[in-house]
């Protein structure tokens, strides 16, 4: 790979970043409602406190100003204070991020972990029962709106079967010393299996929802691109070289057959940031998402718009090194 | 004395496949001898079963399609029936195959020193020791055959993946693919059809070079009978999934026996004599479903008899040559 062309594909993200800001901005100053009404609710307050108060928040300059502030400040990870919290927006973010984190990677992981072998077993079996079974799995899997699906298993698991905890992140009985704020490796760290095992079943039921419809999509999508290599010339000339079943499998027909797995697993990882908000609020799960879902409820802009850029950057760079990935497995492809 | 074993010995081979149109009978009686160190071509159009005919020999007929009878014996040992292990063994060993377009054949995700490297790792016992020598020892037989196939600057080139190849290059790539273990026969799917002309001949002159060198066999499936006439000792000429006549190349090209390989020279535009208008043959190769049981060339036959319409076989007309034809000096011009 060249490293000058991937400095100057970085190079492009830079635009596609502005308008980012541009759409966050503005799609927040747009929506209906005033912060600084919200603030103060019903509490007594004369015009000049509220002045006050709206010059404090810079709510009284004009958006372009307030937009040209706004990037200048973000440059430079300075997003202003968060209306409600009253404490800086980047501090509240970098509190809540490690749960998002570690909710999203586990559910990725998983959704990958389960998904390709599937794809590909159902590919092989094709027409059997098998594949029939997955085939309408992966359709639940797709259809089931998280809010429900996760409603659902919490009555099951975690009220009838009551083998799991009905929300949180872990029992307030554990706790461990944060190294890298993801609680499953820090227990792992610090040698607290009971710790490790008690995150495990708070993460597994809002794991198992979010990363559902993705595993189920990556399944269909495996399976199709597998059945499409398996019919081509190579496959056949490779099966008359007289290799094994297993070889020609996994080295011949799924390098290929994983490129188009690739394009939609980045895909699917954006919209399972946005499945993290409904995930986290049915869950109770103290990560971003529900930080954003209840920021915008009382018109917390500053961090609304500091939260929705960091999911846009975040998918950016997710396709960025999906392109990457590419040039990998399709040697075919440069960046 | 005793005669030269043939090395593959096809007889009376069926193989159909189930389509929702009806029963094909792709390949229907094809019945072919092969001798050591001999090169066979088999000529016929697209759909005349040459190459469903030596996929079964390799194999490679999956579901819905099978072998519904007959037999073929590679020296001597029978391969209809035979598991899928011990067919493995046997593929890329001593049977090989190339096919006809190289961009498809070879893996576009893999190197081609991979590529290679994997057969040679699969069958040859000779390589053997830890992992990193058996790569090494791969890895040299991999530059050996790269210039056996004579790619300029093997120990780079290795490295490089199909599409950074001409489609010259790739073809002979594929075939050092094939002949990376040495086999005792190669069978190449129409080796030159993708290719233009002057690549055409080298190709096939590195093909004769290998398989004199090596001692090996070929089976060159091809619709160019001009490819026939100058590389094989002797050729099968196939229609609608039957050989109809087959013998010794010269022989059969000077004096084709069957209306349809007489018809087939005819269609061959001459150099010599440009004025003459080619002919082809009039209608159709009929469809593979339902057929009737007497002769497959019937209703485009010049010299067709009511006995036509009944079962033919292959009969013996001398030389080494057999004909699928109840009046087998037909028309002979």
């Amino acid at each position: 790979m060249n490293f000058g062309k991937l400095i100057e594909r970085l190079a492009q993200l830079i635009p596609v970043l502005l308008g980012v800001m541009v759409i966050v901005f503005f799609m927040m100053a747009l929506t209906p409602g005033d912060p600084v009404d919200i603030m103060i609710g019903e509490q007594p307050i004369s015009a000049e406190q509220e002045a006050n108060l709206r010059h404090d928040m810079g709510l009284d300059l004009p958006p372009v100003e307030r937009f040209i502030k706004f990037l200048g400040n973000a440059v430079t990870g300075n997003f202003g204070l968060s209306f409600f919290h009253r404490r800086p927006v980047i501090d509240v973010i970098a509190e809540r991020l490690p749960a998002t984190i570690e909710l999203s990677l586990v559910s990725i992981i998983l959704a990958i972990l389960t998904s390709i072998p599937l794809g590909v077993l159902a590919a092989v079996k094709k027409n059997t029962i098998f594949d029939r079974v997955s085939t309408v799995g992966s359709l639940f899997g797709v259809s089931l709106p998280g809010f429900w699906f996760g409603i659902l298993l919490l009555m099951l698991f975690a009220v009838h079967l009551r083998i799991l905890p009905v929300s949180g992140r872990i029992g307030y009985a554990y706790e461990v010393d944060a190294v890298t704020h993801l609680l499953l490796i820090d227990s792992l760290i610090a040698g607290r299996l009971d710790t490790f095992a008690n995150a495990l079943s708070h993460l597994f039921l809002p794991a198992l929802t979010l990363g559902l419809p993705m595993a189920a999509i990556l399944m269909r999508v495996t399976r199709t691109s597998m059945l499409e290599v398996m019919s081509q010339d190579y496959i056949i000339f490779a099966e008359a070289k007289g290799i094994s079943r297993t070889r020609i499998l996994i080295r011949h027909a799924l390098k290929n057959a994983l490129i188009p797995t690739v394009t939609v697993a980045a895909l699917e990882t954006g919209s399972l940031l946005g499945g993290n908000m409904i995930v986290e609020t049915v869950f109770g799960w103290p990560g971003l998402g529900r930080l954003v879902v209840e920021s915008i409820f009382v018109h917390n802009y500053p961090l609304v718009q500091a939260a929705v850029l960091f999911y846009a950057v975040t998918y950016v760079f997710l396709n960025f090194f999906a392109d990457i990935l590419y040039t990998v497995l399709n040697p075919r492809v440069k960046l | 004395m005793t005669e030269a074993q043939p090395i593959l010995s096809i007889s009376n081979l069926q193989t159909r496949f189930a389509t929702r149109y009806g029963l094909v009978t792709a390949v229907d009686g094809v019945s072919l001898d092969v001798m050591p160190g001999e090169c066979v071509g088999v000529v016929g159009e697209s759909g005349s079963g040459k190459s469903v005919t030596f996929a079964s020999v390799m194999g490679l007929i999956k579901p819905p399609g099978w072998i519904d009878g007959g037999s073929i014996k590679f020296e001597g040992q029978e391969l209809v029936g035979m598991s899928e292990r011990s067919y493995r063994s046997l593929r890329g060993k001593y049977i090989a195959m190339t096919m006809q377009d190289a961009l498809t054949a070879l893996n576009p995700a893999l190197t081609v020193g991979f590529q290679i490297m994997e057969v040679l790792l699969a069958h040859d016992s000779q390589i053997s020791g830890s992992a990193r020598n058996r790569i090494r020892e791969a890895r040299a037989r991999v530059i050996e055959m790269m210039m056996l196939v004579r790619i300029p600057s093997p120990e780079t080139r290795l490295n490089d993946y199909p599409h950074q190849f001409s489609g010259g290059m790739r073809q002979r790539m594929m075939i050092a693919i094939a002949l990376a273990c040495r086999p005792k026969l190669l069978i190449a799917d129409e080796p030159t059809t993708a290719l233009d002309v002057t690549i055409q001949a080298q190709v096939l002159e590195l093909i004769t070079d290998i398989r004199q060198t090596l001692g090996m066999s070929v089976i060159l499936i091809t619709h160019d009978l001009g490819v026939v006439a100058e590389y094989c000792d002797r050729v099968a000429v196939m229609y609608a999934g039957q050989v109809i006549e087959s013998g010794p190349t010269k022989s059969v090209i000077g004096q084709p026996s069957h209306p349809y390989t007489q018809g087939l020279l005819r269609s061959i535009p001459n150099l010599a004599n440009l004025d003459k208008r080619i002919r082809p043959i009039e209608g159709q190769v009929p469809e593979l479903i339902d057929l009737t049981p007497g002769c497959r060339f019937i209703g485009r036959c010049d010299v067709r008899e009511v006995a036509c319409t009944q079962r033919v076989e292959m009969r013996n007309i001398g030389q080494g040559r057999t004909v699928r034809c109840i009046q087998p000096k037909g028309n002979v011009q």
